[in-house]
């Protein structure tokens, strides 16, 4: 009954199906008109600037022009000294004691001492923890940085954002209410995050790990925030959610790794089984680890997909 | 295997750890809990420093169950010891010295953000010195870039970001050119770890022509480090990085990060090139002639400058030249004065980006000269403190700058008697009497009446006058006693070859 209305009203041309899917440009042509002004105003600024009349200087006096040159002459020259480096290097697959030593040993005994099947998981996980362990802490250096820059705050205020973009003429488009979007992702979602955790819990044993499967995890997470809005996501990842998280995965991390670093160094017997190789549960710490890297990578990429689109992580979630 | 020897991972995983405990606190708990726990890594480093000059001998400590070649590996000697204190002394003056600042220029709710940054430095730059493994020393160096970007745009003032974005690019591009250096080298060596790497190399360069590829290598490795620290040519990032952060950003970055990776450089020359191999390259002369123009340069652009936080950036300029100088002069002489000239100017240059802020306070929040006028007496705490960093700076006996300009001259003396020691001579003496012209004329205009002569209403905290007792103490005490910090870096030397 009541859709039968709908379409009577919108062919009467009462009513627009549209309304609320397409967003009209509401701003009035008197404001436009200013902001433009504002806009020419600001630009005449610029121009009769101090700085400006020095690059324009600059300009006249053939400056930029030889910036240029010089530019491409040292990027060729840099070049040529790379490609001379590489050349001077020995070859690759040439048998050479010096070089192969260290691989040999890797690939004939990684899969007994670390228990992993994957070498690769083996060796950044259990040979070369340390890295890892200061690599895990970049990404989250990283996410602390993007939060301080975007997060919005009493200096970086939301209206400076939407200024930009009411002046450069652009609105947002929310793709969260198309419906293609919303029902692709109610398909896809759930099967990313399937193979995500299947990269992720496998990295002792096949292709995969921390990083790969968190990335997996991370892309459906902002699927899933893209195609039904933050108003949803924020109620699964909220803001106090994501810090617990990261915080409880990285000590884990750093707490795990600075035991097996003071066993082993010590001497003392290490307390961890290995487990049989091939099996979900082996590699000692390599699962866990991973577990604790994937996490960690999975909330830093929606934290920066959330703190670009709208400077926050899940800051309403947390009011409720 | 004695207990202490575990304390070098124990700084790391403990700052490391702090660094994700302060994003769960609020500000004032964060800065609280930060205090402490330098402390407590002080009391840390001056055990291993203790233990290390007891036993005479540097000691490895394998991270995790592989043993040396397999596994990973740091490192503990007097050096990293000794560096490892005085910069750990630095960091914590600075984050007290600036708190002030940091709660006034920063949002209530990144506080606990910034003191996070603080100790993940921290962390990085304990991991740069105590690390045996040069691709260690590469992601923590990766933690070092990062964390000094997020120190600088946490102001959020179009300058500060600005000044951050092309120090990011800067950096980066080091990072890239470090990166490539170590991957030519870990191609040519097959190993990460410092001392096969270095067995490696001698083994290489006994044969003639093979050298060309490690001089590569190492050519792009000294120029990615070299721009990270601010050598001559690629200076001009300076001024505007470490005169619009936050004080205590400031005296971080010029003071701290900047060593950091003149220390790996150091470390890299010694552990991984082996100083043998490095003295015979040309790379040393043109380090040698780039530290000296770096230090003429910055020198007259300091004295140009119109801006005191400018004039402090331009001279940092100057002083990462006489650093290089040292490298490039070469001999354990020349070393050991670049290494502590580290030290003289760390303790120095941040004590004065922390007090030139409070004297721009005095004279209505503006960093100018012609403002700054009279504001060392209507200052008078934070006034002496200047003047006493503006002395050393200039090389004034009893204080560190005066030590150290001295071990230049001595290893200028040592390098043989040719052109070297001609031009070292002339361009001491020619960046003495800038450093003097500049400073000098600061100190008088901040000391000399002016028309406004009312009294500063800023009181100023216990513990800022304590931190900034504290730097001054260090740097009288590398300067009264430079011959017992020389013996010890000789020592570190001796151990790192």
């Amino acid at each position: 009954m009541k859709k039968d209305k709908r379409f009577q009203a919108w062919l009467y041309g009462e009513s627009d199906v549209m309304d609320n899917i397409l967003e009209l440009d509401e701003t009035s042509d008197e404001t436009r008109e200013q902001q433009k002004r504002e806009i020419r105003h600001i630009r005449r600024e610029i121009r009769h600037s101090r700085a400006a009349r020095s690059v324009v200087r600059a300009e006249q006096k053939g400056f930029y022009y030889l910036y240029n040159v010089v530019a491409v002459v040292s990027c060729i020259f840099l070049i040529g000294v790379l490609l001379f480096a590489v050349s001077n290097l020995p070859r690759f697959g040439e048998e050479n004691p010096r070089t192969t030593e260290m691989v040999g040993r890797y690939v004939e005994h990684g899969v007994e001492e670390t228990g992993a099947v994957n070498i690769v998981a083996g060796l950044i996980l259990d040979y070369r923890a340390f890295d890892t362990l200061g690599e895990s802490h970049v990404l989250f250096t990283a996410l602390i940085c993007v939060t301080i820059l975007l997060r919005l705050d009493r200096k970086n205020t939301r209206k400076g954002f939407e200024d930009y973009y009411a002046i450069r003429g652009e609105r947002f488009h929310d793709i969260s209410k198309e419906a293609i979007m919303r029902n692709v992702a109610a398909v896809l979602v759930p099967c990313i995050f399937l193979f995500g955790i299947y990269v992720l819990l496998n990295g002792q044993n096949g292709p995969g790990g921390g990083f790969s499967g968190g990335a997996v995890i991370g892309a459906g997470m902002i699927i899933f925030s893209a195609a039904f809005g933050f108003d949803l996501s924020d109620r699964v990842f909220t803001k106090r959610l994501t810090a617990w998280v990261t915080f409880g995965a990285l000590t884990f991390y750093s707490m795990a790794k600075g035991y097996v670093f003071f066993t082993g160094a010590n001497h003392l017997e290490n307390h961890i089984p290995k487990g049989t190789p091939g099996a979900i549960l082996s590699g000692g710490l390599i699962l866990p680890l991973d577990i604790a890297v994937g996490l960690v990578v999975a909330f830093t990429m929606f934290g920066f997909y959330s703190l670009f689109m709208r400077g926050s992580v899940g800051e309403r979630g947390d009011s409720r | 295997m004695s207990f202490i020897q575990n304390f070098p991972l124990f700084t790391i995983v403990l700052s490391l750890f702090s660094g994700v405990l302060c994003t769960m606190l609020k500000g004032k708990t964060a800065r609280k809990y930060t205090v402490c726990y330098e402390c407590v890594l002080i009391a840390l480093v001056s055990c291993v420093l203790f233990y290390t000059i007891e036993t005479g001998q540097s000691f490895t400590y394998v991270m995790g169950e592989f043993p040396a070649p397999w596994g990973n590996e740091i490192r503990a000697g007097v050096l990293e010891a000794l560096f490892g204190l005085i910069f750990l002394i630095v960091m914590l003056c600075s984050v007290l010295g600036g708190a002030r600042f940091i709660d006034l220029d920063l949002d209530e709710s990144k506080v606990n953000l910034y003191y996070t940054l603080i100790n993940l430095m921290t962390a990085a730059m304990m991991a740069i010195l105590w690390t045996n493994d040069i691709f260690t020393g590469y992601v923590f160096l990766e933690i070092l870039t990062l964390t000094s970007c997020g120190v600088l745009i946490v102001r959020e003032l179009g300058r500060t970001t600005l000044a951050a974005i092309r120090y990011m690019i800067m950096n980066l591009l080091g990072s890239g050119l470090f990166l490539l250096g170590v991957v030519l080298l870990y191609d040519i060596t097959g190993n990460l770890l410092m001392l096969p790497m270095q067995k490696n190399i001698a083994e290489l360069c006994s044969t003639p022509g093979n050298m060309t590829s490690v001089a590569m290598a190492l050519g792009i490795l000294t120029i990615g480090l070299s721009i990270k620290s601010g050598l001559f040519p690629f200076h001009f990032w300076m001024p505007d990085t470490y005169s619009y952060a936050t004080p205590t950003s400031g005296a971080v970055l010029s003071s701290l990060v900047s060593k950091c990776y003149i220390f790996l450089l150091i470390k890299v020359y010694f552990r991984v090139i082996g100083i043998g191999v490095f003295e015979q390259m040309p790379l040393k002369a043109i380090l040698l002639v780039l530290g000296m123009g770096g230090i003429v340069l910055g020198s007259v652009s300091a004295l140009k400058a119109e801006h005191i936080n400018r004039m402090i950036a331009f001279s940092s300029a100057a002083q990462i030249g006489y650093i290089y100088m040292g490298i490039g002069l070469g001999g354990t002489a020349g070393y050991t004065a670049a290494l502590f000239h580290i030290l003289a100017h760390s303790v120095t240059k941040s004590l004065l980006f922390l007090t030139t802020p409070r004297l721009a306070e005095a004279s209505g929040d503006s960093l100018l000269f012609k403002n700054l006028q009279g504001s060392g007496l209507r200052d008078p705490s934070t006034g002496f403190f200047f003047g006493a960093a503006g002395f050393s700076m200039i090389g004034i006996p009893i204080f560190a700058g005066f030590s150290s300009k001295l071990l230049f001259a001595a290893a200028a003396v040592d390098s043989g008697r040719d052109w070297k020691l001609i031009l070292v001579m002339v361009v001491l003496a020619a960046s003495s009497v800038l450093n003097a012209l500049y400073f000098i004329r600061t100190l008088i205009r901040i000391f000399s009446e002016s028309a406004d002569k009312r009294r500063t209403t800023v009181k100023h905290g216990v513990l800022y006058k304590i931190s900034m007792s504290t730097l001054i103490a260090v740097n009288l005490a590398l300067g009264l006693f430079s011959w017992v910090f020389t013996d010890l870096i000789e020592k570190g030397l001796g151990m790192f070859g």
